[in-house]
């Protein structure tokens, strides 16, 4: 089902010989954004029509003709490109050419108006921050001669996630990965960031397969691989 | 196994090889879906190892990248 990790410790990004990014635009953006006066405005100006194109684009493609979202896209997609913009300007010095820089900026406005509308889907669902949904977890659908061997293993699974795991590592494994609770939206129920949150989530992971190895199931990956930090 | 239980399987376990963060993630997206674009997706993972497994692991940073690739090959009426 799963297989094993390879080496653990090569995560970094690497410099690769890729080939260039088309020469585009960053020189177009990135002196006037940088300078003062008409040209700044005029940049700056732009660069938000950019994100609100990709504000409404993110937010087109997530709502698809309506929903209850319908009254609020375009609320949803100003804003968004607002704070991308804000973002953008902030970190203007970290672009670093790797790619086109109209791609560099549309991810800004992408991450703001998807978190928003996850946040937005969930603003008035309570998440079951405390339930069993591990015990559901159940055997649809196999046949008899296969019946057995799942068993055992969801049995092992639901043994490891109530005995190996911590409350806190429980929750969020259960709300993200079946509930299907968008960890940003959980990170800002719980109080902290979506990094700490994968972090927590990680580790429960680990734990898990490390859990069903001492019980004889090959998940692929009782390892040592490091959290993400 | 079948295959509804398969994905629950899954998605409580993730991916089995190294990974990187949703902070790293960000910071290389722009770079990863434009080489994944232009070069393939071997590419954009020897460039960015350990992005593919974060990806296959984190819904919001795949649903983030799959709209940033449709964004990108859009058309710029759309």
């Amino acid at each position: 089902m799963l297989s094993r990790p390879t080496a653990s410790d090569a995560v970094a990004p690497r410099a690769v010989a890729a080939p260039a990014a088309p020469a585009d635009d960053a020189e177009r953006w990135l002196a006037p954004l940088r300078a003062g006066g008409p040209a700044h405005e005029r940049a700056v100006a732009d660069l938000h029509a950019l994100l609100l194109r990709a504000a409404r684009f993110t937010v087109r493609r997530a709502s698809g003709g309506g929903g209850r979202l319908r009254e609020h896209r375009e609320d949803l997609a100003q804003q968004s490109a607002d704070d991308a913009l804000v973002a953008v300007l902030a970190k203007l010095d970290s672009f670093r050419g790797e790619s086109r820089f109209t791609t560099w900026a549309y991810k800004f406005a992408v991450l703001e108006a998807s978190v928003a509308l996850r946040r937005h889907a969930w603003q008035r669902r309570e998440i079951p921050l405390e339930h069993d949904g591990w015990l559901a977890l159940s055997d649809d659908g196999a046949s008899p001669g296969e019946q057995a061997q799942r068993r055992e293993l969801l049995g092992a699974l639901r043994d490891a996630i109530e005995a190996d795991l911590t409350s806190h590592q429980r929750r969020v494994l259960v709300a993200v990965t079946l509930d299907g609770v968008p960890i940003d939206v959980l990170a800002e129920r719980l109080g902290t960031t979506r990094g700490a949150l994968y972090k927590t989530l990680h580790d429960a992971r680990r734990r898990l397969r490390a859990a069903l190895a001492a019980r004889g199931f090959a998940p692929g990956a009782a390892d040592d691989q490091e959290s993400p930090r | 196994m079948s295959e509804r239980l398969d994905d629950r399987v899954r998605r409580l376990l993730g991916p089995a090889g190294p990974e990187v963060t949703c902070e790293q993630c960000f910071d290389q997206l722009d770079r990863y879906v434009e080489l994944e674009l232009r070069t393939g997706p071997a590419d954009a993972e020897a460039a960015v190892p350990g992005m593919a497994a974060h990806l296959d692991g984190c819904p919001a940073c795949a649903e983030e990248r799959a709209t940033l690739r449709a964004l990108v090959t859009s058309r710029p009426e759309s």
